[in-house]
């Protein structure tokens, strides 16, 4: 094996990656060369580190070094001043240490501080596309554990021990889930690994695969020896395709290695695992769409009963968990179910991961203990709101968990908290909103998305949300009644009750949580025809103030001409009178004020 | 069965623990209303109308995917629930047209009762939308208006899980759902595009709504129409339907559940009735006066009759007059067919077209087991392990068994077919043993021989119920798998495997058609079929046999009621002199005890003018017969010809007289399906102009011979039936009236026969195992007529198409005559797909539409035999020595360009 003095670690998650992380790696590599230490320094590509914002993230070990928004022209000056010659380049620190003039290891940082890495432990920190390295960080000693010294009900016993519930939004406990799976018995079993994240900003399942596809393998391993299945199926978006290709690697090395196929370990425990695309429906993150989509069928749901456990895939019992989930099984077979379960809180043991976005200033992935309040997880690690806007509501679950509001932010995060907060764990989307956001336009955002991600199966989500969808937009131009407002009510609790499936079920939530906590504005919209954040449009009155000089130039360009000087009197000797808008014929297109000369800046909007 | 107590709006009822709480309710007489169900699909819980509160749920659930449990509480009809479904129904009627008032479907449309019922608002509660606009017009038979569609998604479901085709599926999604066809809208000439829609109307027939309606231009109100209950006139299966009537014309078909069919019908059982109310159709007797067919009274036409047969007789003897019976026609109607022959023409010369399909069969069944028909039915088919079909194009031929084999297999059941083309069964096969045409028996005993070498045989049952089984060891020990492979051009491992997956499983059925019986040595490829079967034990068992599929509605029955020159009604042999007694005592004259002569024998004898006066009921021997010309001369040689049919068909237009009888929808008898089951047909329609139903005909040509005739109803013709026909013997109309029943029934207490030998080979004491070695077609390709030819029917034709021709949509399906041909051989011959070309065999010529297809081996052809001029000016009319069956099957042909 050789040594390096140096370890260079680059992200290569999928967002990095966007920003040029690969030609960013040839090019320090170039470099390297050019001054002949190439063979000294050692530049690894790593999974996500998790502080999207920041990246490209480039990490130089052994301090810890954390550069970030690295361009490739930086290359050449990390290599010569810092690789080369033993200095740090200062600018290109991540913030905190150019505002604290005070070098921090990545670790030290607030973002990364707070967090406690079970399923992300590897992410950042290993080459993925390297089994050698997941296997140094003790990798599939877990399976070994449980192949050599383990019987499958002791594996369960483990899981269950640990209090593992699933994070793949329902919560449902593990433990429970692999010892039902385990009791159906047939010629075939399979265990499935759904990574079809379909929540738009949630990507930890896209992270884990990337950064550590191999704690995955290892899991499934471990279920279907605790389940009797001896075959496995990721589903995975066709949408991730560093994921998939990471995986595809992973697969065939643990097939080199033996540690999937054929007797493994010589056991005769044999476990092999298959790779599905999907297409990118949302709805096919949900357990009975997924197996119907695996099989070849158009993705719609299945009516439960009966479950996967007992008829799954290919009408075979079938042991379905998320990508995290399994990312926090082989810590648990190593440190014991005893170990995760003191971590959290009752009810919700381990940690979650959350993808962080929308108006904060530290997007990414964060992975925190359960019980970490939501305020600790906003502002500690997220920072806040950027350009210092009031913090109003942060959306939990993805497009159909709901918005909870300031009064919540000390809530201790957990699964059954946030649903008694009309919310949900969901996949661990957080999306955060400031003052400018208009709680309307918010839940008609989320119902565009499911309302558009709708199987069109049943009739109450098919109909239903299109329904809710076209309320929300009346409410959003102005065109909501008090009546609108009762039934937007009572058809979003219709399609909660009587919808197939869980798509339709929580689709209103984000309708049913902005009713409950932002109904004010709401009746702003009905009552007054206003949008108190000025972010629908089509609410929006332009006037001319008392600053009108009478210029005209406003009229000249409105395209309506519905501008006309019947103000009041100006000038009394030229009989110069202001300009006033006719608001019924208005279009909004904003023409006028551009047209105002700046300094007398008299047309506003309200 | 654990059986649970449920409690549904104060009732109890006790059911089986698996059933649902729809089923629940239905026991208890509690009407739930639903869209998306139907009890012969996988519940699907889509619609959500269904939805009903259960004690201690957190929501409504639905009541056709929630299983009852002990102790259950249900309310269907409470005010959450009632506002449930009305949620439904506003959702649904807000993106649906207002157009009741044009909708065809008014007044059969669900979605119009349930918003009755449930009291929605006209006015939509939402503002209207049209998500859906697609409609869809390609298909010659039905339309899909998605405007009207509610998605509940049941054609989808019909589609993939009951005709299983697949060509129905749900395209985009959320609002913008809708269904959508995959359509063949080019004329099929023959071929069956996976996931391609069939036109079976399955979809049609179950929409709830108008968004799929039947194409038809017939006005009516479905208030205003009645419904008849009859049996479908076209193949064996004998599917049962409802004949939709308004102002005495059909207007639709609707298809009745829970019997033979279960609800599913083809694309002629759905759409194929309207050569009922044909133009074409013949309206009056016709005499032939100098050349010239001139309308005449049925007295003019019937004396005339009658005078020729008496003069025929009297100059030639009673052996000069013969009578072609119709497997068309009711049981009843070949009765008395085969009687005014027997009684009034005083020979025994009378057949029908069962000695051109399943004569073979008969002979060959009837002398190893005990009886000529299907030993098995219809409905074990969903209990068998493995099917070895052969020799049947079954999802053409007898679409819903097809569909019924299809779905058995798609459960997980084994399909072995044995077929010179790639029919669409071999596509779902484990194995399709692609053999030259005329190799049955060659593939047979080879499947024996591995059966044989690894002991997969049943010993037990062999000893038990058999003889001569040494004797069948001494043959198919040379037919090693090496030395069949090379006869019949299969691969040996295919071989090994379709002997084991036969032999190895519980319960292996056979289902074979004419590819196994129109062979010159038919009678044996159908007692090697028997051989195979009672070597591993598969007769007399629920859902294994052998299953002949009979071809036509009642050809059956017409060979159960004696239209055959050697038995009388029920297989009672004439030669046997306590049986003639028996039926001189019953019609009071003297009866020959002469077997008659067949088919192609009485052609030959015409053209040899031994016979001179020939009485056709409901045949075509012009177009159904091998070496049309041959027919021609033999017909055109008679001295005098009596055609009793629907239409001018090929061989009505040589006739000296044609009666106009009636279609099947404008009498009432019965008919015997393919699986022994004889069913009422009930007169829907008055009989048109001066037509009359052929019972009747034959009664008064019967009564004016002086034979004693007194029938006046169809009814007494059945009832002299089962007095003189022991299988018969305990079926009644009453007893039929439900679902039929199936033969042998011996008396009014027996229940009828599911399936035969149960009890062992009563008949012969032991079933009998026929050695036979292979031996070829009469013959094979050479040096001039290098391409085997071999013939069969298609899905949209109908035999020779005297009716389906009549159904305009069903003509332009398969317009012409074509010819299958792989591409290779196309190549050889520099021939192009869709172009006309030239066949000729040794005694005729036909034109025929290229289709290069990769569905045949090289040098091996197919032509439907439904076209006049077609198939049968080629095919051979050589002989199976013991039955008389033409070989239709293999002929050697040449192709040339037009």
């Amino acid at each position: 094996m050789q040594f390096y003095r140096a370890h260079v670690l680059i992200c290569g998650g999928t967002g990095c990656v966007s920003s040029k992380s690969h030609e960013l790696k040839a090019e320090m590599e170039k470099e390297l060369k050019a001054l002949g230490i190439d063979n000294e320094v050692q530049i690894v590509m790593t999974g996500c580190f998790g502080l999207c914002e920041a990246g490209p993230i480039v990490i130089v070990y052994p301090e810890g070094t954390f550069y970030s928004q690295v361009k490739i022209k930086d290359a050449k000056r990390i290599v010569t001043e810092h690789l080369y010659k033993g200095r740090i380049v200062k600018d290109l620190l991540y913030y905190e240490s150019i505002q604290q003039d005070k070098i921090k290891a990545v670790n030290e940082v607030d973002f990364y501080a707070k967090q406690k890495r079970i399923a992300l432990a590897n992410c950042g920190v290993i080459d993925p596309e390297n089994i050698d390295e997941y296997i140094a960080l003790d990798g599939y000693q877990a399976l070994i554990k449980v192949l050599t010294q383990m019987k499958p009900e002791d594996v369960i016993e483990e899981i269950k021990l640990s209090e593992l519930r699933g994070r793949g939004g329902a919560g449902f406990p593990t433990g429970l889930k692999w010892d039902i799976a385990s009791q159906y018995k047939d010629d075939m079993k399979y265990v499935c690994c759904n990574a079809d994240e379909g929540d738009p900003g949630a990507f930890m399942d896209r992270s884990i695969l990337e950064g550590t596809p191999h704690s995955v393998l290892e899991a499934m391993a471990i279920a279907g020896y605790a389940t009797g299945a001896k075959k496995g199926y990721i589903y995975v978006r066709a949408e991730y395709p560093i994921a998939v290709k990471r995986l595809q690697i992973a697969i065939k090395q643990a097939k080199e290695y033996g540690l999937l196929g054929e007797d493994i370990f010589d056991t005769n425990f044999s476990f092999d695992i298959e790779i599905r695309l999907g297409a990118g429906a949302f709805v096919c993150g949900e357990e009975t769409a997924l197996i119907e989509s695996i099989e070849g069928k158009r993705g719609m749901p299945r009516t439960k009963p009966p479950f996967p456990a007992e008829k799954g895939i290919w009408g075979k019992p079938t042991l379905l968990n998320n990508v995290e989930t399994f990312a926090n099984i082989p810590l648990i077979i190593l440190k014991g179910g005893e170990w995760f379960s003191k971590i959290g809180i009752e009810g919700s043991k381990g940690t979650k991961v959350f993808a962080l976005g929308g108006k904060i200033k530290n997007t990414g992935l964060v992975e925190v203990p359960m019980g970490m309040t939501l305020r600790e997880v906003i502002y500690d690690i997220g920072g806040g709101c950027p350009n210092g806007k009031e913090f109003k509501a942060v959306q939990t679950g993805g497009p159909s968990g709901g918005c909870l509001t300031k009064e919540h932010l000390d809530t201790p995060i957990g699964y059954d908290n946030l649903v008694k907060l009309g919310s949900m764990m969901g996949s661990g989307g957080m999306i955060i909103m400031d003052e400018d956001t208009c709680m309307v336009d918010i839940a008609r955002y989320f119902l565009d998305f499911t309302c558009e991600e709708s199987c069109g199966k049943c009739t109450p989500c098919r109909e239903g949300t299109k329904r809710l969808k076209e309320l929300l937009d009346r409410f959003c131009t102005g065109k909501g009644t008090f009546e609108d407002l009762d039934r937007l009510e009572s058809l979003a609790y219709y399609i909660q009750d009587n919808s197939l499936c869980n798509l339709g079920q929580s689709a209103p939530n984000p309708v049913i949580s902005t009713l409950t906590h932002f109904r004010d504005e709401y009746l702003a919209h009905v009552v007054d025809r206003r949008c108190p954040t000025g972010v629908c449009k089509a609410l929006l009155q332009y006037t001319i103030t008392d600053k009108c000089i009478g210029c005209g130039s406003c009229a000249k360009v409105c395209p309506q001409e519905c501008i006309e000087p019947v103000g009041k009197v100006i000038n009394e000797k030229t009989n110069r009178r202001a300009y006033v808008i006719d608001h019924t014929k208005c279009i909004k297109c904003g023409a006028c004020i551009e047209a105002c000369p700046p300094k007398v800046s008299a047309i506003i909007t309200q | 069965m654990n059986k649970v107590k449920v409690k549904i709006n104060e009732q109890f009822v006790e059911i089986d623990h698996h059933l649902t709480i729809l089923e629940a309710a239905k026991e208890l007489n509690i009407d739930i209303p639903t869209f998306c169900h139907d009890e012969r699909l996988n519940p699907t819980g889509s619609c959500r109308m269904c939805v009903v509160e259960v004690e201690g749920a957190r929501n409504l659930m639905t009541a056709c995917s929630t299983q009852v449990r002990d102790g259950m509480v249900v309310k269907t009809h409470s005010t959450p629930v009632i506002e449930a479904r009305k949620g439904i129904l506003e959702l649904m009627w807000a993106n649906h047209p207002n157009e009741c008032l044009t909708c065809e479907k008014a007044g059969n449309c669900k979605l119009q009762d349930y918003s009755y019922q449930y009291d929605i608002d006209p006015d939509s509660l939402y503002p209207r939308l049209d998500s859906r606009k697609y409609f869809d017009d390609t298909n010659r038979f039905y339309t899909l208006d998605s405007r009207k569609c509610i998605l509940c998604g049941k054609c989808v479901q019909i589609c993939a899980e009951l005709q299983v085709n697949g060509a129905i599926g749900f395209e985009d999604r959320g609002i913008d759902t809708r269904i959508s066809i995959k359509q063949n809208e080019e004329p099929t000439d023959g071929v069956i595009d996976p996931y391609t829609c069939v036109s079976c109307g399955n979809c049609v027939n179950n929409c709830p709504v108008g968004a799929l309606m039947p194409k038809s231009k017939e006005k009516f109100r479905n208030w205003e129409v009645k419904k008849v209950k009859t049996t479908c006139p076209y193949c064996g299966v004998g599917c049962q339907f409802e004949l939709v009537v308004k102002d005495n014309k059909v207007v639709r078909v609707d298809p009745v559940k829970g019997g033979t069919n279960d609800g599913l019908l083809c694309v002629k059982g759905t759409f194929g009735y309207k050569f009922i109310n044909h133009p074409d159709r013949l309206t009056h007797p016709l005499i032939r006066k100098n050349g010239e067919f001139v309308k005449v009274s049925w007295d003019e036409a019937l004396d005339l009759i009658v005078e020729k047969i008496k003069e025929t007789k009297d100059k030639y003897g009673a052996n000069a007059l013969a009578g072609l019976s119709s497997a068309k026609c009711s049981n009843e109607e070949n009765y008395l067919m085969q009687k005014l022959v027997r009684a009034g023409f005083g020979t025994n010369n009378v057949d029908h077209c069962a000695r051109l399909c399943h004569a073979s069969t008969v002979a060959g069944l009837a002398t190893t087991l005990g009886s000529g028909a299907m030993t098995n039915s219809i409905s074990e088919i969903d209990g068998t392990d493995t099917f070895l079909v052969i020799g049947s194009n079954t999802t053409e031929t007898h679409p819903v068994i097809g569909s019924m084999i299809k779905q058995r297999v798609k459960k997980g059941a084994h399909l072995i077919v044995c077929d010179p083309r790639q029919i669409e069964l071999a596509k779902m096969a484990d194995v399709h043993l692609q053999i030259k045409p005329g190799t049955n028996v060659a593939i047979a005993n080879g499947l024996m021989h591995v059966i044989y070498q690894e002991g997969l045989y049943d010993i037990d049952y062999i000893d038990k119920n058999t003889t001569c089984f040494k004797d069948l060891i001494e043959v198919i020990k040379d037919y090693t798998p090496a030395r069949v492979a090379k006869i019949c051009g299969v691969s040996e491992n295919d071989i090994i495997k379709a002997a084991r997956l036969y032999a190895k499983v519980n319960k292996a059925a056979i289902y074979y058609a004419m590819g196994i019986t129109q062979h010159s040595h038919g009678t044996n490829h159908v007692k090697s079929m028997a051989n195979l079967a009672l070597m591993t034990g598969n007769v007399g068992k629920e859902s294994t046999g052998i299953n002949p599929l009979r071809g036509q509605n009642n050809v059956q029955g017409a060979c159960d009621l004696g239209a055959l020159p050697n038995v009388y009604p029920g297989y009672q042999a004439v030669t046997d002199v306590n049986i003639q007694k028996k039926f001189e005592e019953a019609w009071g004259v003297k009866l020959s005890n002469e077997v008659g002569h067949t088919l192609p024998i009485m052609m030959n004898d015409a053209s040899n003018q031994d016979i001179r006066l020939m009485y056709i009921m409901g045949e075509n021997p012009m177009v159904s017969d091998p070496d049309t010309n041959h027919i021609k001369k033999a017909l055109t040689n008679l001295d005098f010809l009596v055609v009793q049919d629907i239409f001018l068909t090929k061989t009505a237009e040589l006739a000296d007289v044609i009666l106009p009888a009636v279609t099947y929808a404008e009498k009432d008898g019965t008919f015997t399906n393919t699986e022994r089951r004889v069913q009422r047909i009930r007169k829907a329609v008055e009989p048109q102009s001066d037509t009359r139903p052929d019972w009747e005909i034959l009664t008064d040509v019967m009564k004016r011979l002086g034979l004693k005739a007194d029938y006046k109803t169809v009814e007494d013709v059945f009832n002299e039936i089962t007095s003189l026909t022991p299988i018969y013997a305990g079926f009644d109309y009453q007893r039929l009236n439900e679902n039929g029943m199936q033969w042998p029934c011996p008396s009014n207490d027996h229940p009828g026969t599911k399936f035969l030998y149960s009890d062992g080979f009563t008949k012969l004491g032991k079933a009998i195992f026929t050695p036979i070695h292979f031996m070829g077609p009469k013959e094979n390709p050479d040096h001039d007529y290098p391409l085997i030819l071999t013939t069969g029917r298609t899905l949209y034709h109908f035999h020779t198409k005297t009716m389906t021709d009549r159904v305009e949509a069903l003509k332009q399906t398969l317009p012409n005559n074509f010819i299958q041909i792989s591409l290779n051989t196309a190549k050889q011959y520099q021939i192009n797909h869709n172009e006309f070309v030239l066949v000729s065999s040794r005694r005729g010529t036909s034109k025929a539409k290229v289709q290069i297809t990769d569905t045949i081996n090289d040098g091996v052809v197919f032509m439907p035999f439904h076209f006049a001029d077609g198939a049968n000016m080629l095919t051979n009319p050589a002989l199976d020595e013991i039955c008389n069956i033409p070989e239709l099957k293999v002929c050697a042909v040449k192709i040339e360009k037009c």
